[in-house]
């Protein structure tokens, strides 16, 4: 499986996302900077997360018109898989790739610790490896993830099964309390309707090797293996 | 010709910093203040000599960066250069 991680000024999980890939992988992704207009010829993009351009606007709305978003719609369009993990969701949202927006957290605070998570859909390149309805440790890092979309986008979202995971608590309840942002019905991750993009606020990177503390975001990365090779 | 921009979260998506902002407001003592709703302001200088490409220029930026119109509108007034 051949990968490309992009980078944007500001990004800061983009070697955590590379180190990760190619645990999984075994081999090391490209690193594109978002100058290039155009991408190697791979199975999947990354797009970390950071503070790509310091949020200036709105968090992700410079780095989706930098040059190399161009070729990452239109290689995403061709159905090249696309992930996109913390800023790297935002920029997929505010590229059009994805439904919805990530607003400022319900609470106003930037919110940095282990959530769990509920597996919605494990019929998707990413999260084969999981089991359906498992819960996994991963955490979260951010001041806007709080997801929104209008009643119709989530009507569909909820139709299509398009709702990757969910914010719950560690016994899987997914509630106002286990919501630790504010995002509508708890939502952390969604697919596009090719279920091959995947956007998420939580860090799988971050928790894929027990001397993190946690193992839960390997299965994520064993799943894209899995799917793309 | 200036653009001047004004973008504002759409009715009925929550303001948390509006509510944050109401709060302090009356912890401050003014009261009776029933809704703050924040927004952004942004002064555009554009080379149009007409108005109407002026605002037609403006309002383009608006969809295509300045506002993410899922959650927000934007409202643009053209003034002449001062």
């Amino acid at each position: 499986m051949k990968a490309a991680v992009i980078v944007f000024p500001g990004s800061n999980c983009d070697r955590d996302l590379m180190v990760a890939l190619e645990q999984s992988a075994g081999a090391a992704p490209t690193m594109v900077w978002h100058r290039e207009t155009t991408l190697p010829d791979v199975d999947l993009i990354a797009v970390p997360g950071g503070f790509s351009y310091g949020d200036y606007l709105r968090s992700g709305a410079m780095a989706a018109r930098s040059p190399i978003m161009k070729a990452v719609v239109e290689d995403a369009r061709r159905g090249v898989a696309v992930l996109g993990v913390c800023n790297g969701f935002q920029i997929l949202t505010e590229s059009g790739l994805l439904p919805g927006v990530l607003m400022r957290n319900r609470d106003l605070r930037y919110v940095c610790r282990d959530v769990f998570l509920r597996v919605e859909q494990n019929d998707t390149p990413f999260s084969n490896k999981y089991a359906q309805g498992q819960v996994v440790k991963i955490p979260i890092a951010h001041h806007d993830g709080n997801f929104f979309i209008d009643s119709d986008g989530h009507r569909q979202l909820e139709d299509e099964g398009r709702i990757a995971f969910r914010y719950c608590d560690s016994a899987g309840l997914v509630d106002n309390r286990s919501n630790p942002n504010g995002s509508l019905a708890n939502i952390a991750g969604v697919l596009d309707p090719s279920r091959r993009i995947l956007g998420m606020m939580p860090h799988p990177e971050r928790l894929s090797d027990p001397n993190l503390g946690g193992n839960d975001g390997r299965a994520l990365f064993d799943s894209i293996l899995n799917a793309l090779s | 010709m200036k653009a001047l921009v004004h973008i504002t979260l759409k009715p009925g998506v929550l303001d948390p910093q509006g509510k944050a902002i109401a709060n302090a407001l009356t912890n401050l003592g003014f009261q009776g203040v029933n809704e703050v709703r924040q927004g952004k302001y942004i002064e555009l200088d554009l080379p149009d000599s007409d108005r109407a490409s002026a605002a037609a220029s403006a309002k383009d930026m608006c969809e295509r960066l300045l506002a993410n119109t899922v959650i927000e509108d934007y409202r643009v007034e053209i003034v002449d250069q001062t």
